[in-house]
C-alpha cells in the first residue's frame, strides 16, 4: 500500500511523491484525490490559533489534526470536543492554560499525538513515551510534617479521582453522571470513624444545610469559568452533583464538578503529617469499597490518576497551607525560591487570585513523574525553609537562595 | 502555529461545501448517541422539575423515549435540541423555548417535540397549518406617516438559514467559514443603496470597531446563558462579522445566532422606506445564494427555517422606537399591545428595561402570519398608540380607542 509523506517546513505543507503503485495510475489519482481532498477537508476546519497562548495551540499543527480529526474514541468522543476549550479561550499572554481536556479515558490514547507533547510541555518535561509514574500513598513516610502554627494556618491536600468505565465530565451523559454520584455516595457510606459523615446533594440540599456548607467554605458552585463552561462541565447542573463531607469536616468530597470526584483532606493549623495521614487512610479505603462493589479508579503506569484536565494527570495532587509571610514574599528574591523549592504560590482565594494581607497559599508545582509522599515531602521540606527565612528576616538576619532541587527523583 | 498558505480565507468556497457533503456523509451514524443506548430512558431522561420553559412543558418520558435513538443525518440528537433547556431552567415570569435546531432535518426528525413546541409558542400552530410568504413591499398600507415626534426610528429585521449546512448550535468551523465566504460573495456584490463593506470581527481595526460600537452596529459574543448552552459561540470569533451599506441602513450579521441577520433601519418614522429596502435587499442577497445552489431553507409548513423556534414563519420583528411616556403608564397599557398584536421591549432590546418612556414596539407574531401582515400590524397599531398618547397629554380619556381584538 502506497503511503505518502506529509512533509512540514514553516507552516506550509509539501506532498511528497508516491512511490509505488501497483495497480497503475487510477489508483494513484484516486488514492491522491483522496488524500488532498481529506487534508482540504481538515484544513478548512482547521481552528484559527494565531491569538492563542495555550499548551493545545502550541502543540496542535495541521498535520497533527489532519491525522486526528476524524477518529473518536469508542464512547464517540472527538477531537474537536476536547480542544474547544482551547479553541474558545485564547489564553493569557502571562498565564499559559492547557486548552484541552479528556472526555473518557480513552482520549488520552486516541489523541496522544496531541495529548503526549501537551503532557510534556506542562508537567515540565516528563515524556509519557518513555518514563513511568510512582504512585505512593504511604504516608508514614513523611517526616517534619508539623509546621509551626504561628505562621501556618491551614494545611490541605487535595487530589482527584475518576470511575473506570464512566465517561469524564466533559462527555459523560446524565446517566453516566447519576451512576458515577451512585457508586461513589454508596461507597462513601460505608466510612467508619472519624471518617463516618453524610452526602448533601446539590439538587436536594435544604436552604439550612446550604447556608452551612457555605459558612464552613465547602459549597462548590455552578462553573463560571469559560474554561470549564466550554469544556460542557456544566452540563445539566446542578443533577448528580453534590458534596459528602465527615462530621468532624476534615474530609470532604466532590462529586461531579471537574472531575468525577474531588477528595481533600484539610484542617486548621500546620499539622501537615496528619492531614496526609487521614487523606491515604480515607483515599485507600473507598477504594476498597468500590472495588468491593466491582469498580475501580481510573489509573495507568503511563499516566498514573486519569483526570479530566491533563494538568492533574499523575498524582492529582496539590498539597498545600496558608502561611504568613509577609517579610518574605516582599523579598526580591522570592519567587525563585519558590521556584527552586518547586513551589508555587497563589492568593488565599486559590487559583487565580491574590494575596490578603501576606497571608499565601504556597503549593506543589509538580504533578505527574513523582509520587504523593514525594511531593507531600517537597511541600513540608519547602515549607519548612520559608518559614525559617520569614523568622530570619525578622531577626534582621540575611537569606539564602537554596539550590534548585532535583525534579524526576 | 500559524499555516499562511491554508489560512481559512485563502480556500474557495467549494472546499468548506465539500466539507459540509463530507462531514454529512461520514457522520450518518452519531457514535457517541448510540453509546448512551446503553442506558435506559429513566436514566437518561432529564430532572425538569425546576423548569419553565416551553420544552420542559412538553418533553415526556415517552417523547423522549420515541426520539432518543434518533439522530439527524449530520449527527444532531434529541439531547443536542434541548441541552440549553436543560441548563436553562428558566424565570417564572418568562417562557423561554428551551430548544434549538441543529439543521434543517431537526425539525421533521423531532417533531413529535418541536411541534408541540411550536404550537405553544405560536398561538396554536397546528402540524397541518401552511404559512405564507409575502415580501411584496407594495401590500403594505401606509406606513410613511408616523410621527417623528415620537417615533424615533424604525427597524425590521429577519434571519436566513442557509440551505445545505447545519445551523450554529452544530456547525462545524468549515461550515461556518463557507457561510461567510458565500455571504461576502453576495453581499459585495450589491449596488446603488446597498453598495457597502463587511467587516469581519476577528479582522477589524480598532477604529472601525469603535465607528460600530458608535453606530449600535456591533455584535458582541454571545454572553446569554440561553446562546452559549446551545453552542452558538463556539471558535469565537471565527468566521463572524457585520457586514453594512455606505448609508447605513442596511445591516448583516453573519454566522451569530443564525447563518444571517439582515436588518432595515433609519431614524425617524418612515416604515414603509425602511421595509422597502429590507423586502428588495433579501430579495437580491437570495437571488445570489440560488445561483450557488445555496438558497434559504424554507418550506411550506414553517415558513424560513431558523435556529430557534420562535423565529421560525418570517423570522420577522419589525418595530420602532416610540415616546409612549403617558400611554406605557396608563392601567390599559398591556391589554392594548395584546389586542394589537404587540410587544413591548426596552430600548437596549431584549430583556432591558426602557428609558425615559422610550419603548421598543414589535409584531409578537411570527408564524402564521405573513411579513407584510406583521408590519401592517405595527404601523397600524403604532399609530393608533401615538395618538392615544397625544389625547393623554391633553388629558382625554382613550377608553373610546381601545382597540377589538387583532
Amino acid at each position: 500500500m502506497p503511503s505518502p509523506s506529509l512533509i512540514e517546513s514553516k507552516g506550509f505543507v509539501l506532498l511528497t511523491a508516491f512511490t509505488f503503485f501497483p495497480e497503475g495510475p487510477n489508483a494513484y489519482l484516486k488514492y491522491h484525490l483522496f488524500f488532498i481532498s481529506h487534508f482540504y477537508l481538515c484544513s478548512s476546519e482547521y481552528p484559527d490559533l494565531r491569538q492563542h497562548n495555550n499548551c493545545m495551540a502550541s502543540n496542535l499543527t495541521p498535520a497533527i489534526y489532519a491525522k486526528l480529526c476524524d477518529k473518536t474514541t469508542p464512547n464517540g468522543y472527538t477531537l474537536d470536543q476536547a480542544i474547544q476549550t482551547g479553541v474558545d479561550n485564547p489564553g493569557h499572554p502571562f498565564i499559559k492554560t492547557v486548552g484541552m481536556v479528556a472526555g473518557d479515558e480513552e482520549s488520552y490514547e486516541v489523541f496522544a499525538d496531541l495529548l503526549d507533547p501537551i503532557i510534556k510541555e506542562r508537567h515540565n518535561g516528563y515524556d509519557p513515551c518513555v518514563m513511568k509514574h510512582p504512585t505512593d500513598l504511604d504516608s508514614s513516610k513523611i517526616h517534619s510534617g508539623q509546621f509551626d502554627d504561628r505562621y501556618v494556618l491551614s494545611s490541605r491536600v487535595r487530589t482527584g479521582r475518576s470511575i473506570r468505565g464512566l465517561s469524564l465530565p466533559p462527555a459523560c451523559t446524565r446517566a453516566e453522571r447519576r451512576e458515577v454520584e451512585r457508586v461513589v455516595v454508596d461507597a462513601l457510606a460505608g466510612l467508619k470513624g472519624d471518617l463516618t459523615g453524610r452526602y448533601y446533594s446539590l439538587t436536594q440540599m435544604t436552604e439550612k444545610e446550604q447556608q452551612q456548607l457555605i459558612d464552613d467554605h465547602f459549597l462548590f458552585d455552578k462553573p463560571v469559568s469559560p474554561l470549564l463552561t466550554c469544556a460542557g462541565m456544566a452540563r445539566d447542573w446542578p443533577d448528580a452533583r453534590g458534596i459528602w463531607h465527615n462530621n468532624e469536616k476534615t474530609f470532604l468530597i466532590w462529586i461531579n464538578e471537574e472531575d468525577h470526584t474531588r477528595v481533600i483532606s484539610m484542617e486548621k493549623g500546620g499539622n501537615m503529617k496528619r492531614v496526609f495521614d487521614r487523606f491515604c487512610r480515607g483515599l485507600k479505603e473507598v477504594e476498597r469499597l468500590i472495588q468491593e462493589r466491582g469498580w475501580e479508579f481510573m489509573w495507568n503506569e503511563r499516566l498514573g490518576y486519569i483526570l479530566t484536565c491533563p494538568s492533574n494527570l499523575g498524582t492529582g495532587l496539590r498539597a498545600g497551607v496558608h502561611v504568613k509571610l509577609p517579610l518574605l514574599s516582599k523579598d526580591p528574591r522570592f519567587s525563585k525560591i519558590l521556584d527552586n523549592l518547586r513551589l508555587q504560590k497563589r492568593g488565599t482565594g486559590g487559583v487565580d487570585t491574590a494575596a490578603v494581607g501576606g497571608v499565601f497559599d504556597i503549593s506543589n508545582l509538580d504533578r505527574l513523574g513523582q509520587s504523593e509522599v514525594q511531593l507531600v515531602q517537597t511541600v513540608v521540606d519547602g515549607v519548612n525553609y520559608l518559614i525559617e527565612c520569614e523568622k530570619r528576616l525578622e531577626r534582621g538576619q540575611d537569606i539564602k537562595v537554596p539550590p534548585p532541587i532535583k525534579q524526576f527523583k | 502555529m500559524t499555516d499562511p498558505f491554508l489560512r481559512p480565507s485563502v480556500l474557495p468556497p467549494l472546499t468548506g461545501v465539500l466539507a459540509a457533503g463530507a462531514r454529512t456523509a461520514a457522520m450518518t451514524k452519531n457514535c457517541h448517541n448510540d453509546y448512551k443506548m446503553k442506558f435506559t430512558t429513566d436514566e437518561e431522561f432529564p430532572d425538569l422539575s425546576l423548569h419553565n420553559n416551553h420544552m420542559a412543558k412538553v418533553l415526556t418520558k415517552e417523547i423522549y423515549e420515541k426520539l432518543r435513538s434518533k439522530s439527524t443525518p449530520s449527527g444532531f440528537t434529541v439531547d443536542d435540541v434541548i441541552q440549553t433547556g436543560v441548563d436553562n431552567p428558566g424565570h417564572p415570569f418568562i417562557m423561554t423555548v428551551g430548544c434549538v435546531a441543529g439543521d434543517e432535518e431537526s425539525y421533521e426528525v423531532f417533531k413529535e417535540l418541536l411541534d408541540p413546541v411550536i404550537s405553544d409558542r405560536h398561538g396554536g400552530y397546528k402540524p397541518t397549518d401552511k404559512h405564507k410568504t409575502d415580501l411584496n413591499f407594495e401590500n403594505l398600507k401606509g406606513g410613511d406617516d408616523l410621527d417623528p415626534n415620537y417615533v424615533l426610528s424604525s427597524r425590521v429585521r429577519t434571519g436566513r438559514s442557509i440551505k445545505g449546512f447545519t445551523l450554529p448550535p452544530h456547525n462545524s468551523r468549515g461550515e461556518r467559514r463557507a457561510i461567510q465566504n458565500l455571504s461576502i460573495e453576495a453581499l459585495s456584490s450589491l449596488e446603488g443603496e446597498f453598495k457597502g463593506k463587511y467587516y469581519p470581527l476577528d479582522g477589524m481595526t480598532d477604529a472601525e470597531q469603535e465607528q460600530l460600537i458608535a453606530d449600535h452596529f456591533l455584535f458582541d459574543k454571545p454572553v446569554s446563558p440561553l446562546l452559549t448552552c446551545a453552542g452558538m459561540a463556539r471558535d469565537w470569533p471565527d468566521a463572524r462579522g457585520i457586514w453594512h451599506n455606505d448609508n447605513k441602513t442596511f445591516l448583516v450579521w453573519v454566522n451569530e445566532e443564525d447563518h444571517l441577520r439582515v436588518i432595515s433601519m433609519q431614524k425617524g418614522g418612515n416604515m414603509k422606506e425602511v421595509f422597502k429596502r429590507f423586502c428588495v435587499g433579501l430579495q437580491k442577497i437570495e437571488e445570489i445564494f440560488k445561483k450557488h445552489n445555496h438558497g434559504f431553507m424554507w418550506n411550506e409548513h414553517l415558513g424560513y427555517i431558523l435556529t430557534c423556534p420562535s423565529n421560525l414563519g418570517t423570522g420577522l420583528r419589525g418595530g420602532v422606537h416610540v415616546k409612549l411616556p403617558k400611554l406605557s403608564t396608563h392601567a390599559k397599557f398591556e391589554e392594548i399591545l395584546t389586542r394589537l398584536r404587540l410587544q413591548k421591549r426596552g430600548t437596549g432590546g431584549v430583556d432591558t428595561a426602557s428609558v425615559g418612556g422610550v419603548f421598543d414596539i414589535s409584531n409578537a407574531d411570527r408564524l402564521g402570519s405573513s411579513e407584510v401582515e406583521q408590519v401592517q400590524l405595527v404601523v397600524d397599531g403604532v399609530k393608533l398608540m401615538v395618538e392615544m398618547e397625544k389625547k393623554l397629554e391633553k388629558g382625554e380619556s382613550i377608553d373610546g380607542m381601545i382597540p377589538a381584538q387583532k
